[in-house]
């Protein structure tokens, strides 16, 4: 196991060489990262910090003078806050992370349990219903569920019932003055958090339906049909334990995609991480912000993936990692 | 697939029966597999509302020139922002623009985009996948480390990195999504010629002395047509979110041209005021078409699949 997580990792490296490499080019080609000094008035600015950052050697030199700085723990700064770039990506991971938790556990919980209902009253009422559902949330913009939330369960609760504030806020994860882990914390949670699990719940539910059904098909399960087990038991024990191991892969893989894909949710609630800080580096031309961030989360996306791979083999026996 | 084969089997079944009137056309239930694939899609019944909805959607945007109560961008600032009326099926925005006429004008924008992202991709990944699976070697390496490094940067950052740098049209927009979009039916296509080139049939074609682009294109991929079908339909539900998501962004689509997702981003600053109903108007366009188009993808899927009953 040690083994194959080391070898693998080793194999994602010359991967992530060849994609920084093209994202450095694709950025610095896009953006001018010298934009902000060019309205200076002092006429060696722009000189000054070409030559600091090596701006006029060619592509792959300048590629390699900021991989070592990159490698070393040198970031740069901001050209958008002027702040070092490393805490900023800290900070706004941290944050991406905490969404990502509440938001994968609870879809999961949900799904697993939606997913085992559905399978074991195939065709009944309640799976057609849940199915009909899971296609309706399959089928919605994330964005526009955000919005939608945003009007229905905070502003117009607090218009039709005269409150002096909304019963969940929409706007970043604290109030003013207000921070750890408290009921505030919780009321700025609620709807980014809800956005990311009906969207979660709609495809993992779906999967989860056809991977129980597929084990509740196979031949162990007749047997022990046949045997006496009890259908609870055939259910929890025989047929989720089958139904598990595609289930986190899928689990893992997508959460994945959510380290730099919460764009759309994290700026219609204003949360500071990983999406929100893209969109205004992006906005800004912050290269410098931009060409670590891809980085990072080209390595978080490697670093779920192995771990899908890790949990699959752990989960089911007959998978050896070699 | 091959529909000459049909009928020689038909033929030859039917002569075993002894019939008074040989020259009789073949019994019905001997039909070419066209009608067989026509027959199973037709008794999916949410694929076939879907594609009702779909065809009137498609009619009600595309003909919104003749169809649309009020011409596309009339504004009437005098109006401003009014509640539905008889005059005003869904009532009009700020700039006092009939928001009915709006939509199906947007509309025109967002499904062309959908339908040309899905055609455009289908078609670069049906062909890259076909030669990867098919040479194997070294191109075949060279592809799928390609879609590999796809797999690892976030979509939407691409795509506001493409579209930032390209400058926002629909045509930009149709090209990044299909740059992006190609590498899912690229390893669908490749995974399916990998298990079929090594098949009888394939051989039978190499001794007949079938060229290698004949065998792809005359034996290989008419075998993968309800892969290829059921993909354009996904590619379509997702070309759509993507552009409304990136409209909505301030990426895609910008105004005064109109897409459902622009017309989204609009309509959120009217969160809290009397208007905010305008919300539900294009995200359940957006959601219908999608809906719909998933149907129609999932009647495909048990049409084509070879294992279905028939």
């Amino acid at each position: 196991m040690l083994r194959y997580t080391v070898r693998r990792l080793a194999y994602s490296l010359p991967v992530l060489v060849i994609a920084s490499f093209i994202l450095f080019w694709a950025v610095r080609a896009t953006f001018d990262p010298l934009a902000k000094l060019r309205q200076s008035t002092d006429p060696g600015a722009v000189r000054r910090q070409t030559e600091l950052l090596g701006l006029d050697r060619s592509a792959p030199e300048q590629y390699l003078l900021w991989m070592k700085a990159f490698v070393t723990g040198d970031w740069g700064t901001s050209t958008r806050t002027s702040g070092a770039v490393m805490p900023m990506i800290g900070s706004a991971l941290e944050v991406t992370l905490q969404l990502m938790f509440w938001g994968v556990l609870f879809a999961s919980v949900i799904a697993l349990g939606i997913g085992i209902y559905s399978a074991a009253r195939q065709y009944s009422a309640g799976d057609y219903v849940l199915t009909g559902l899971s296609y309706v949330g399959i089928a919605m913009p994330a964005f526009w569920l955000g919005l939608v939330l945003i009007q229905l369960l905070a502003v117009w609760p607090r218009q039709q019932f005269g409150l002096s504030e909304p019963p969940l806020y929409f706007v970043g994860l604290h109030s003013v003055g207000e921070s750890g882990i408290n009921l505030d914390y919780f009321r700025h949670l609620a709807l980014p958090v809800v956005t990311l699990t009906i969207g979660l719940v709609a495809s993992w539910s779906r999967f989860t339906r056809t991977s129980m059904l597929e084990a509740l098909a196979g031949d162990y399960v007749r047997t022990a049909r046949a045997k006496g087990v009890p259908r609870r038991r055939i259910l929890f024990r025989h047929a989720l334990r089958n139904a598990l191991a595609p289930f986190v892969t899928v689990v893992a893989l997508d959460s994945a995609a959510l380290v730099g894909g919460l764009v759309v949710t994290e700026q219609i609630y204003a949360i500071p991480g990983m999406g929100r800080l893209f969109l205004s580096s992006i906005l800004a031309g912050d290269v410098f912000v931009l060409i670590p961030w891809m980085l990072v989360v080209a390595v978080a996306v490697i670093v779920f993936n192995l771990l899908a791979d890790v949990a699959y083999a752990l989960l089911d026996p007959r998978v050896a990692l070699r | 697939m091959n529909d000459s084969a049909a009928p020689r089997i038909a033929a030859s079944t039917t002569s075993t029966v002894p019939s008074p009137t040989p020259a009789k056309p073949a019994p019905a239930k001997d039909k070419p597999r066209r009608r067989i694939v026509l027959e199973r899609f037709l008794r999916h019944r949410l694929a076939v509302v879907g594609l009702v909805i779909l065809s009137a959607l498609a009619i009600a945007c595309f003909g919104a020139h003749w169809i649309a109560p009020y011409p596309h961008n009339r504004q009437d600032l005098l109006l401003g922002a009014q509640q539905p009326s008889s005059a005003h099926w869904l009532g009009t925005d700020a700039l006092g623009r009939d928001y009915l006429s709006e939509l199906l004008f947007a509309g025109q924008v967002s499904l062309a985009v959908g339908i040309c992202v899905a055609l455009l991709s289908t078609v670069v990944g049906t062909a890259v996948g076909a030669i990867a699976g098919f040479a194997g070697g070294w191109a075949d390496e060279v592809i799928m480390r390609v879609t590999d490094l796809f797999l690892i940067v976030p979509a939407i950052a691409v795509l506001a990195l493409a579209l930032q740098a390209l400058g926002p049209s629909p045509v930009t927009i149709v090209l990044v999504l299909s740059a992006l979009g190609w590498t899912m039916i690229a390893r669908v296509v490749r995974s399916q010629v990998l298990t079929l080139r090594n098949k009888e049939f394939i051989q039978a074609a190499r001794v007949i002395g079938a060229s290698n682009a004949r065998i792809v294109v005359r034996h290989l991929l008419p075998n993968l047509t309800g892969v290829i079908a059921v993909n354009v339909s996904l590619a379509v539900a997702s070309a759509i979110i993507l552009e409304s998501t990136t409209s909505f962004l301030g990426f895609g689509i910008q105004p005064p041209q109109s897409s459902w997702g622009n017309m989204l981003s609009q309509a959120a600053g009217l969160i809290g005021t009397s208007q905010a109903y305008l919300l539900y108007v294009p995200g359940l366009a957006i959601l219908i078409t999608v809906l719909a188009v998933n149907f129609v993808g999932d009647g495909l899927r048990d049409a084509f699949d070879p294992q279905g009953r028939q």
